[in-house]
């Protein structure tokens, strides 16, 4: 079976992440870039089951010039080949916008399975999945954690606020992993020697056949009216527990009212 | 005031409503005319108008199939749709922020070729267009959007919504039509979390969590008894959730639940970012930690470097002793 995952360069979560402009972007240049984690569990769900199934694993991401990074990184994991969406033009896009470019890029393969994180870590809609199945006309069965195929069909347990259930489904369909699927292998120096002769693809908008004047910050369905950084939390009183710790909480909350 | 109709997709289980669906009406009201939408097996929304409307729902949509809960999310994809277009041009359509809901929304979105605002915390009328608030990026910026195209479709976390919409005495119940999907993917079976005796853990007042500090599962217990004198949720670290100690609906964090109560108390949480960006709004936040450098403390409005195992069941003792 051949699959497609969708990875996204995020920045860090470990670093001090912010947003920038007039627009509140985010500010690529404030963390180091990173493949999102979820995204390497994708990765490794899906090779997994070409591991098992034969086929073949295309990574796909659409941002600027320096998400090749990630894509290599999924490479050097195992991934066979890639697709960039790389075009300035789509800047900025929005989550119907960002939806509209990776169907249309998702269009010029032709995969079983669509594999993608649940929510990613920076704008954390937990909507692309979706839709990207509605535009490609594709059942979705989103935040698994175990995941099997069996020819035509496949099964899936889906983990979602108030409690678990066993799906079933048709191929092809698009999955989204939840962040206890498992580990992400570590790539070995052979899968990055060999990542670096790997193909990748690049598609602008007009390789995509997007409309122009539907794409990027300009034309987007969603729009900043204004935003701020909330000033943060400062740290208050530290004491060294002398045996009379919990009893010092105890009074702290007395005399802030919490009890 | 807006007199344009603004659709609730409503959350039901057990013949009752859910909470965050009142928070959505209440939220609908600040925009224009409440209507829920049901999505139900025959005879749902009758049975479930009358609390609507006491919720402040004028219109009760209903979509009602044998099939119902059977299979999964397009069903209310498709009955938000035809209740779009009953509603001629509604001022919104709101969903609740969970998977399920950010889904919805989202599908919704690309049929309706409209902007979709995710896990929003307020919303307000300015002019004639509905702009809401977020708090994004673990609630380091407060951002404000509108939508530009379409129907916004808003998905809106629990528990951020306060206040109640005006009662409605009979709200009308208008039955809607839709395709079924044949090729939805099939729920085979459900196991529901067990909710137990504790307030839920996005919606509670006092929220005690536990890390890798705490050890094992079995010292799990000296959080519990904790969070039970105070009459809170207990949460857990991812630490602490990967090492099995504790469920994973319970992680609080960045891939976790956010939560933002009165009184969050950390124990043996080191405070790393991702678990921070989950908690940081709490409005008091106490740590214990045997590492006087953790980087909780950085957030903390009392720490006490010490023991987890002698601090908490002695704070656990002194509140069961003032109350007597
Ligand atoms: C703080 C913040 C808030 C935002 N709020 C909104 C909003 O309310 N409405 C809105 O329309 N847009 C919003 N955006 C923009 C939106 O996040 C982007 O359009 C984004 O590319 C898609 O949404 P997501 O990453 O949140 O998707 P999610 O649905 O959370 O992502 C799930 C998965 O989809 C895949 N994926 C997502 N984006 C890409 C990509 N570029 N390339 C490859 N795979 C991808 C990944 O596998 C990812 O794990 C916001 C962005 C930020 C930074
Ligand atoms: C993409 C991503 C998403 C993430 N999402 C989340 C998330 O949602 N939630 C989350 O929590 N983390 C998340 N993390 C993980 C995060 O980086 C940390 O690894 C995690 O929060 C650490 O948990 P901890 O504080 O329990 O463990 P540790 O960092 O190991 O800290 C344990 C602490 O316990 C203290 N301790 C030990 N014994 C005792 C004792 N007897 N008494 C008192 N103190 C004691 C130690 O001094 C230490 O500070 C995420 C990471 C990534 C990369």
């Amino acid at each position: 079976m051949d699959i497609a995952v969708l990875v996204k360069q995020v920045p860090d979560t470990y670093a001090d992440r912010r947003l920038t402009g007039p627009d509140l972007v985010l500010d690529r240049a404030a963390a180091d870039a990173v493949i999102d984690e979820i995204d390497s569990k994708g990765v490794e769900i899906a090779l997994q089951l070409t591991e098992k199934h034969g086929g073949e694993v295309t990574v796909v991401t659409m941002g600027p010039e320096r998400a090749t990074e990630t894509l290599r990184k999924a490479l050097a994991m195992g991934a066979h080949r890639a697709v960039h969406v790389l075009d300035d033009a789509l800047a900025g896009s929005d989550a119907l916008q960002t939806s509209e470019a990776l169907a249309a890029a998702l269009r010029t393969l032709q995969v079983d399975l669509v594999v993608t994180g649940n929510e990613s870590t920076d704008g954390r809609a937990a909507a692309m999945p979706g839709m990207i199945a509605e535009r490609l006309g594709l059942s979705a069965v989103t935040s698994v954690r175990t995941l099997e195929v069996d020819g035509g069909t496949f099964r899936a347990e889906r983990v979602v606020e108030g409690g678990a259930s066993q799906v079933t489904a048709q191929l092809p369909a698009v999955v989204s992993v939840n962040e206890k699927v498992g580990e992400p292998r570590y790539p070995n120096f052979k899968g990055i020697m060999a990542a670096k002769k790997k193909p990748v693809t690049t598609l602008s908008v007009a390789d995509l056949g997007l409309d122009p004047a539907r794409v990027g910050l300009a034309n987007a369905s969603t729009q900043l009216v204004e935003g701020a950084e909330r000033p943060a939390k400062s740290g208050g009183r530290k004491i060294t527990d002398d045996g009379q710790g919990g009893q010092a909480i105890a009074d702290f909350l007395v005399e802030q009212r919490l009890v | 005031m807006n007199d344009r109709q603004v659709l609730v997709l409503a959350e039901h289980a057990d013949g009752a409503v859910r909470r965050v669906t009142g928070e959505l009406l209440a939220a609908a009201s600040r925009l224009g005319v409440p209507a829920a939408v049901v999505v139900g097996t025959p005879g749902t929304a009758q049975a479930l108008a009358a609390e609507l409307g006491a919720l402040g729902a004028a219109t009760v949509y209903a979509v009602e199939t044998p099939e119902a809960g059977a299979t999964l999310i397009t069903g209310e994809v498709s009955a938000l749709q035809a209740a779009v277009t009953a509603a001629g041009e509604p001022a919104a359509v709101l969903v609740a922020a969970t998977f399920d809901g950010r889904e919805i929304a989202g599908r919704l979105a690309v049929r309706l070729d409209s902007g979709v605002l995710t896990d929003v915390v307020g919303v307000a009328l300015e002019g004639d267009e509905v702009v809401t608030t977020q708090a994004v990026l673990g609630g380091s910026y407060q951002t404000r959007y509108r939508v530009t195209r379409g129907v916004p479709v808003v998905s809106v976390r629990g528990n951020a919504i306060e206040g109640a919409a005006t009662p409605v005495a009979e709200p009308a119940v208008v039955p809607l039509q839709v395709a079924a999907d044949p090729t939805a993917p099939r729920v085979l079976e459900t196991v529901p979390e067990e909710a137990g005796d504790r307030p839920e853990l996005g919606a509670a007042k006092v929220v005690v969590s536990g890390g890798r500090g705490v050890g094992s599962a079995d010292n799990f217990h000296v959080v519990e008894e904790l969070a039970d004198v105070l009459g809170g949720a207990v949460g857990a670290s991812r630490a602490a959730v990967d090492s099995g100690y504790y469920p994973h609906q319970f992680q609080v964090g960045q891939t976790g639940t956010t939560v933002s109560p009165q009184l969050y108390i950390a124990l043996g949480i080191s405070g790393a970012i991702q678990h921070r960006a989950g908690m940081q709004t709490s409005k008091t936040i106490v740590a214990v930690n045997k590492d006087a450098d953790a980087p909780i403390y950085e957030i903390a409005d009392l720490g006490v470097v010490g023991d987890l195992f002698t601090v908490a069941p002695q704070l656990a003792a002194a509140l069961k002793a003032r109350r007597g």
